[in-house]
Order: structure tokens, then sequence, then C-alpha cells
């Protein structure tokens, strides 16, 4: 059974705060959920569906269903791949949707790792370490491994492998901030060179300062919604043509690979239901913890072959407007918002933007009809998931 | 802590978390020797070690004594530490399995991917010593 078409995102909302001492975590969904409901012309009580990760607080989703207010609820899912939870959210709510468990499923996102809040659970909540209590603590969380060296040991991979350069993985920075200028709630709004990514400080090898994304506290909210609920309100339909998720881990240390990720099973996924091909595509969202995790997303989707993600995203080629693939126009992770460390929710909600029509006008993309929002969440250098989704403005 | 208890310059590694599927391991990593998994039903070697295979489901697996050695695959030097940096990346052992570890006994600069290395233990903080990986 196809399930393209089955469902609809209806509302998206990115919480504007990026420091948020004020406020907790709990807070933050909630206000996020309101937002995206209102942006879909729906209430509380209109939701049957609530889907949340592991940022939610509590016991996940059944403490934040009775937090909101959410009296409706028939159908719940928390499934758990780190920051690219809420992509693969969007795939099970159109799974839920038209297997008929649910007609208004509402995604949130929150945490506030400026406060030393949020972060990963269960336990080892200290931004950018990885958890403990997994099987594979004992012999893993004892190295000091944190975001940026697993990521830097890809890169350094990478490297190797095909000959990616310092100033090919910049050029991804250089395009991020280019859109970042023209968003007011962004976090850093400066345009940013070549040269100043490789010239800032090295954090881990081969990743400069300028190569990681920003820690911002905030949240998000998506609305999806089945086809006749899309029909009775007042809003652009985007319709999710395609969606595919995959996890990928070191398979008992045989084979490893750190040179491509989970988007080599889930882009192909998405691709097929949708029908589409890369080359179709008029916008995307690539997941930006660090720019190696756009150039080998960028190889593994298909926009290039594998190895030619260096070349392929230099010379301006990510920049809306003068590049062949406009990404991440609201500055994405990398300069605008990676709230409590999760960029998913973000990706989905500035593909919605593009096809709406309601990107920034500088970075609009034109006759956008068709994007893609991909993400990876956990860590490329151990173990993560991927989530695809491909969306077309009906 | 006195002044010869004290330990080298550098990251301390914390006490790694014993399960009873990893128990044997950390007791002979406490005599000094490093144990890695290998099924009897397809005969394939694993990291971390399991009470099963990960390849074929079964239980019959074994612990086997490795020399510990093997080479690079990659790396990444963290600049960012109170400590002082230190090198995170995999080894590929001999046997097959890669294995997440430290590099250290090196100058950081001066690690290349595909180069040999050897396995030594080093003292946790209040736990069993930890395998870490040296220039062979």
């Amino acid at each position: 059974m196809s399930l393209k078409g089955k469902a609809y995102i209806m509302g998206a909302w990115e919480h504007p705060t990026r420091d948020a001492p004020d406020k907790t975590t709990a807070q933050l969904h909630f206000e996020s959920a309101r937002s995206a409901l209102a942006d879909a012309g729906l209430a509380f009580d209109d939701v049957d569906g609530y889907f949340c990760a592991g940022d939610a607080p509590g016991f996940g989703g059944m403490s934040m269903v009775d937090y909101m207010g959410l009296r409706n609820v028939r159908h719940l899912d928390s499934t758990e791949t780190g920051g690219s939870s809420y992509i693969l959210h969007v795939g099970h709510a159109v799974q839920a949707i038209a297997a008929g468990k649910c007609q208004v499923a509402l995604i949130t996102l929150a945490g506030r790792p400026r406060q030393g809040q949020g972060g990963r659970p269960g336990g080892g909540a200290r931004p950018g370490q990885l958890s403990d209590g997994a099987p594979e603590a004992g012999f893993e969380n004892i190295y000091g491994g944190s975001t940026h060296n697993t990521y830097g040991m890809c890169a350094m991979r990478h490297m190797h492998d095909y000959g990616t350069t310092s100033e090919q993985l910049a050029w991804i920075k250089v395009a991020a901030s280019h859109h970042a200028q023209w968003n007011e709630h962004a976090f850093l709004k400066d345009v940013v060179t070549v040269e100043d990514v490789v010239n800032s400080r090295m954090i881990s090898d081969p990743l400069h300062l300028l190569d990681c994304c920003v820690v911002t506290d905030g949240g998000g909210a998506l609305v999806v919604t089945s086809p006749e609920v899309a029909r009775s309100l007042n809003r652009p339909r985007i319709k999710v043509i395609g969606s595919g998720e995959a996890p990928k881990g070191p398979s008992g240390g045989h084979g490893l690979d750190l040179t491509y990720s989970g988007a080599v099973w889930s882009g192909p996924r998405a691709f097929a239901e949708a029908g589409v091909t890369p080359a179709d595509i008029k916008y995307a969202s690539i997941y930006d913890s660090f720019t190696i995790t756009v150039l080998m997303q960028i190889e593994d989707l298909g926009f290039c072959a594998k190895g030619q993600g260096g070349r392929f995203v230099a010379d301006g080629n990510l920049i809306s407007g003068v590049g062949k693939l406009p990404f991440n126009t609201d500055g994405g992770g990398l300069c605008n918002n990676h709230p409590t460390n999760r960029g998913g929710i973000t990706k989905v909600i500035e593909a919605v933007r593009q096809l709406r029509g309601e990107a920034h006008p500088r970075v609009q993309v034109a006759n956008c009809d068709l994007a893609l929002a991909h993400g990876t969440g956990g860590s490329l250098g151990t173990r993560h998931g991927a989530a695809t989704v491909i969306l077309e403005r009906e | 802590m006195s002044e010869a208890e004290a330990k080298p310059a550098g990251r301390v590694i914390p006490a790694p978390a014993v399960t009873v599927e990893s128990q044997p391991f950390w007791d002979a990593a406490a005599e000094g020797r490093f144990l890695i998994k290998r099924c009897t039903a397809c005969g394939k070697a694993h990291w971390y070690p399991r009470a099963f295979c990960p390849f074929c489901a079964s239980d019959d697996t074994v612990w086997e004594e490795s020399p510990g050695e093997g080479e690079i695959y990659t790396f990444s030097i963290m600049r960012r530490s109170p400590t002082g940096p230190y090198v995170i990346g995999y080894v590929t052992l001999d046997e097959g399995p890669a294995v997440l570890t430290n590099f250290v006994d090196c100058d950081p600069d001066s690690l290349r991917i595909g180069q040999r290395v050897k396995v030594r233990f080093q003292p946790t903080e209040g736990g069993p010593p930890a395998p870490v990986f040296r220039p062979a």
C-alpha cells in the first residue's frame, strides 16, 4: 500500500526564543504546540494523535498529553532517534492517519540546553555528551566521545577516502550564513567567508568552531492532518508524498564505514514512495549539526555521487538564488537554531515555509513546489537514525 | 591524593559501566589481557562483546584472548578539553572488528589513518583498566 499523499502538514511553527532562562521545557512544548495549531487553524481539542521524542520531560507522551490538556488523543508515538525524531514522526503520522488511527497529529520538540536543561535522555545530559545506560556504554562512553569528535572522525575518514577539504566543508557554513542574514531570529546573522571558517579555532580535527552548529534553547511544532481535515482548513496544503527511515550503527564492528549515513537507505525509500528523483527537488532541508553532516547526507541522498560532495557544495552551490540546490534557507542549525541539540523539526518547518512561499523573500525559492527534509539523529560516528520526508505543495 | 598517587596529566578515563554481559572482559582487563568475543557457530569475531552473536543470533559465543593489534581506521583530536587534547578513534583489529578507543602515548598530530597500533590498559577512575591503543 502506498502512503503517498495520505496526509498533509497543515501547521508549522518555530519558537522564536534562543535563550529561555524563564520558561520550563514543558512550557516551550506547549507554546510551540499552541502556535502550530493556530497556524493550521486548529485547536487542542482537534488533536487526536501526539508525537514526541526524548526531549519531552517526565513520562514522555503521557506527561505531555496531560500537561498540555490534550483530551482527545487516541494515538501516541514517542519514537526516539535523536535530532531526526521529528522528521521520522512526520512519516509515522502519515502511517497512523492512513490507518485511521488519528486525523490530527501534533508533533512537538523543545529544550533548554543553554540553561543546563534538556539534551539527551537516559543520563549523561550534558550537551554534546553521549548518554549512558546503553549496552555499549562501558565500551564506548569512557573514551570522551562527544558530537564534535565522533563527527570529526567521519570527516577525517571522508577526507582520507575522497580528498574532501576543509575549504569545501566551509562552503556549507558560508551558504548557511548567507541565508541567516535575512532571518531576524537567527542566533548568528553575520555572513562568513571560507577563510573565516578554516581560520576559526580547531575544536576536534578536522572540524573548526565554524563547522559546528549553534547551541540554542527553543522549540517547534508541526501539525499533520488527514486529507479531509486539510481540505477544511484555510492554509496551503503541504502533502507528504514520501517518507523513509533507517538506523545505522557499527554493526558488531565489521565493515565499519563512517563515510556514509543511513540516508543511503531512508532517501531511496522516500524517493521511491514519492515517485520523484533528487533532480526534481527544488529546495532541501539537510540536517546540519556539522558541515560534514550536510556533505555526507547530500551524497547519500543522491544529489551527487559518493565522494563528490566536496565539489558539489563548493562555490555557493547551496545558496538560494545562486546555486543548484538551495538548502537550509532559515540559516539552519549552523547559524539559525538547533533547539535542544535537535535540528529535525526546524528542517521540516523551513521546508513548509518554502512550499507555502512564506520563506524570507531574499531566500524564497521560485516556484517551490517540491521539497525534501532529511535528518540524522544520534551520532554519525557511532549509531544514528536517519529520516527523510518529501513534501509537495498541492 | 598524595604526590606519589597523582595520576599522569591528561584526561582521566571514567570507570566503565560493568554489566553481567561484560564482567569477564573487565576481569581479564584487570589482569592485562584483552578479550574479544567470537561466535563458534558462524566463526565471526564481534565488538563490543555481547552474550550472543550480532551476526547470526547464536548464543554460542566464546571469549578469546587477542594480541590487540590492528590499524587506525579514523580518529579525531579533541582540542576543547580542560585536561589537554585527547584522541578518540577506531582501530580495526587484525581479527576484523572495529573498536572505539583512545589513541595514547603519541604526538596526536603525528597520527595517520592506516597506522599500526597495539593495545595497552589504562587505569580508570575507580574501575577496571580500559583498553587504549598506542603506536606499534
